[in-house]
């Protein structure tokens, strides 16, 4: 997604290339029925696959994505100039290693990297949704992502994988559906935003919809594009993704060219750099997808039923949650709030957090000692393959 | 503390009955929880040490990064049977609060400590030098352990918390139990386990 560190060697033209597919799993006989009661007649679903499934169906990996992620997590594309947004994880040889495990990944719903969206055409009109899409939930990002399963012959995971938003659908997922799942990974996630999250989400929001492009989300139809919007909520997104220290390496107080002389252009290599992640945000992205992915995250609530843990307790899936010591955006607070839910519930919980530099971002990027907790636990997840 | 043999956790585990749910406050490599979830406990760790939790992690154990001295609150009233705090008393910061918290946690502890009261302590000391052992092995400026105490000092501490003591097993430096039983445990015991009783 953002810098993944070190961007390993360019696949041979003799290597396999990872390919996007795309299934219709819910069609006008079988809509997809949503939390909100609304339903959609046409949803599609973009996803990826690494590894073989094996004879008894038991070493299948599910990757959940976050905010601005999509089905392409690790490998390379052919003619890409970097690997999936997630490869330093996933491949063989590595934690999630593809050649014991097979792992998949799809764009969620309400996306806009393959999978229906706010941007899709809503067949009833002929024209794209634009805010007529129905508002999301947690859980119906779970119920595509269990159809995706049962379309590729996988009804037990034996681990679910998800960083930021991804860890939020692992934990939804497991609440609800607990015999879906052994093993579930939450990484530098969080089971309610604070406040301040929530005030992060709504600037950029904001920054969008204030945008003249933005023409009540028909932008689309009417041929203009919120676009400076998007940039910006992206900037200031990517601020919250970083720590303080990690600017102050990256950057310092670097002039961009030459020498520092006061302007309003770009002065200071940092805004460089959040310009070119607010341009290059625009080309991929889609500004209706980020208003409907963030206002799922502002309620996701999950413990907030008083009998939520009850399905989990009975039917107990084994937890890893991670968290990063100078993530500020989802603090250690967040994933200790998680672990006090799961082990006062009795679920089999496991907690580390890492010391990294790096704020928020850093579940994306080769921390030793966090690739060492995740193999250590895939590899005893690995012993108890198929047992349950 | 990790990869070594640790024949006193047999005995701690002796002491915990079947299908108990543990808390190992540093649990190590998850030694003890292993051979307790041999007997049916289910329980969880809790280690700080990187490698240590890696270890238990592989193994099977469910293990928290948390530290003892000021996050012992993430864990609800009553949500163990058993605590074991094993040889780890000594090293935090206040021990007196850490038992309060064990107590609150579950209505049972084991907690083992070593006895710097031990005659080969007494003797070393006479000499003019800080003892060193087995079970106190390391030089005064490089030593985890925080706070010294004979088996004799332990009981008053146990007692203003409301801690009974059902069992205290003197413990040779091999680990295993005190042929000597309780008879003159201060002098010639190396270490004790202590089973008690939250009495609240």
């Amino acid at each position: 997604m953002h810098h993944n560190g070190a961007v390993g060697a360019r696949r041979d033209d003799d290597r396999e290339f990872t390919v996007t597919e795309t299934v219709r799993l819910f069609d006008a006989e079988n809509p997809l029925e949503l939390r909100s009661g609304a339903s959609l007649k046409e949803v599609d679903v973009a996803y990826e696959t690494w590894g073989s499934l094996n004879n008894d169906r038991s070493n299948a990996v599910f990757i959940c994505h976050a905010l601005t992620g999509d089905a392409h997590a690790a490998g390379w594309r052919k003619g890409a100039k970097r690997a999936g947004w997630w490869d330093t994880l996933i491949g063989p040889g590595k934690p999630v290693d593809t050649t014991k495990w097979f792992v998949v990944c799809a764009n969620l719903l309400g996306g806009c990297r393959g999978t229906t969206g706010p941007s899709s055409v809503n067949p009833a009109s002929g024209e794209p949704y634009g805010l007529d899409f129905p508002l999301l939930d947690m859980s119906d990002f779970v119920t595509v992502h269990r159809a995706l399963g049962h379309h590729l012959g996988v009804d037990r995971w034996a681990v679910l994988i998800g960083g930021s938003l991804g860890g939020m659908q692992v934990l939804q997922w497991t609440l609800d559906h607990p015999e879906d799942a052994d093993n579930a990974i939450v990484l530098a996630g969080s089971s309610r935003l604070t406040a301040q999250n929530i005030a992060f989400s709504a600037v950029g929001r904001q920054a969008i919809m204030r945008d003249s492009g933005f023409r009540g989300g028909r932008f689309l139809s009417e041929g203009t594009s919120p676009k400076k919007g998007l940039a910006v909520a992206r900037m200031m997104a990517h601020i919250t993704y970083l720590s303080e220290e990690a600017f102050s390496e990256k950057f310092g107080r670097a002039a961009q060219s030459g020498e520092l002389t006061p302007n309003f252009g770009v002065d200071f290599a940092v805004e460089s750099y959040l310009n070119h992640q607010g341009e290059a945000f625009q080309s991929r992205f889609d500004a209706l997808s980020y208003l409907y992915l963030t206002r799922v995250m502002d309620y996701f609530d999950p413990f907030a039923a008083p009998d939520a843990l009850k399905a989990l307790a009975s039917n107990a899936v084994k937890f890893l949650v991670m968290s990063f010591d100078s993530d500020w955006r989802f603090s250690t607070e967040h994933s200790r709030r998680i672990v006090r839910h799961l082990e006062g519930a009795r679920v089999p919980t496991s907690f580390r957090e890492i010391r990294s530099p790096w704020g928020h971002d850093s579940f994306l990027l080769s921390i030793p000692d966090y690739h060492d907790t995740i193999t250590a636990f895939l590899a005893r997840a690995a012993d108890e393959m198929g047992q349950r | 503390m990790s990869g070594t043999l640790r024949p006193d956790l047999e005995l701690i585990a002796q002491l915990i009955p079947q299908d108990s749910r543990v808390l190992d406050l540093g649990c190590g490599d998850g030694e003890l929880l292993r051979l307790l979830m041999r007997k049916g406990c289910t329980g969880t760790g809790v280690e700080i040490e990187p490698a240590p939790l890696v270890e238990a992690l592989r193994a099977g154990v469910n293990v928290i990064d948390l530290d003892l001295n000021t996050e012992l609150g993430e864990f609800a009233d009553d949500s163990y049977d058993v605590v074991v705090l094993s040889r780890t008393l000594q090293n935090v910061h206040k021990p007196r609060e850490v038992l309060e918290q064990i107590s609150r946690i579950a209505v049972h502890c084991v907690v083992s400590m070593p006895n710097f009261a031990h005659w080969t302590s007494r003797a070393r000391l006479l000499t003019g030098w800080m003892p060193m052992s087995k079970d106190l092995p390391y030089p005064w400026y490089d030593t985890p352990n925080l706070h010294y105490t004979s088996l004799k000092d332990l009981e008053p501490l146990f007692k203003s918390l409301n801690l009974r003591i059902d069992r205290c097993i003197p413990l040779n430096a091999r680990g295993g139990a005190h042929v000597a039983g309780n008879v003159a445990a201060n002098l010639f015991a190396s270490s004790a386990v202590y089973l008690l009783h939250a009495t609240r």
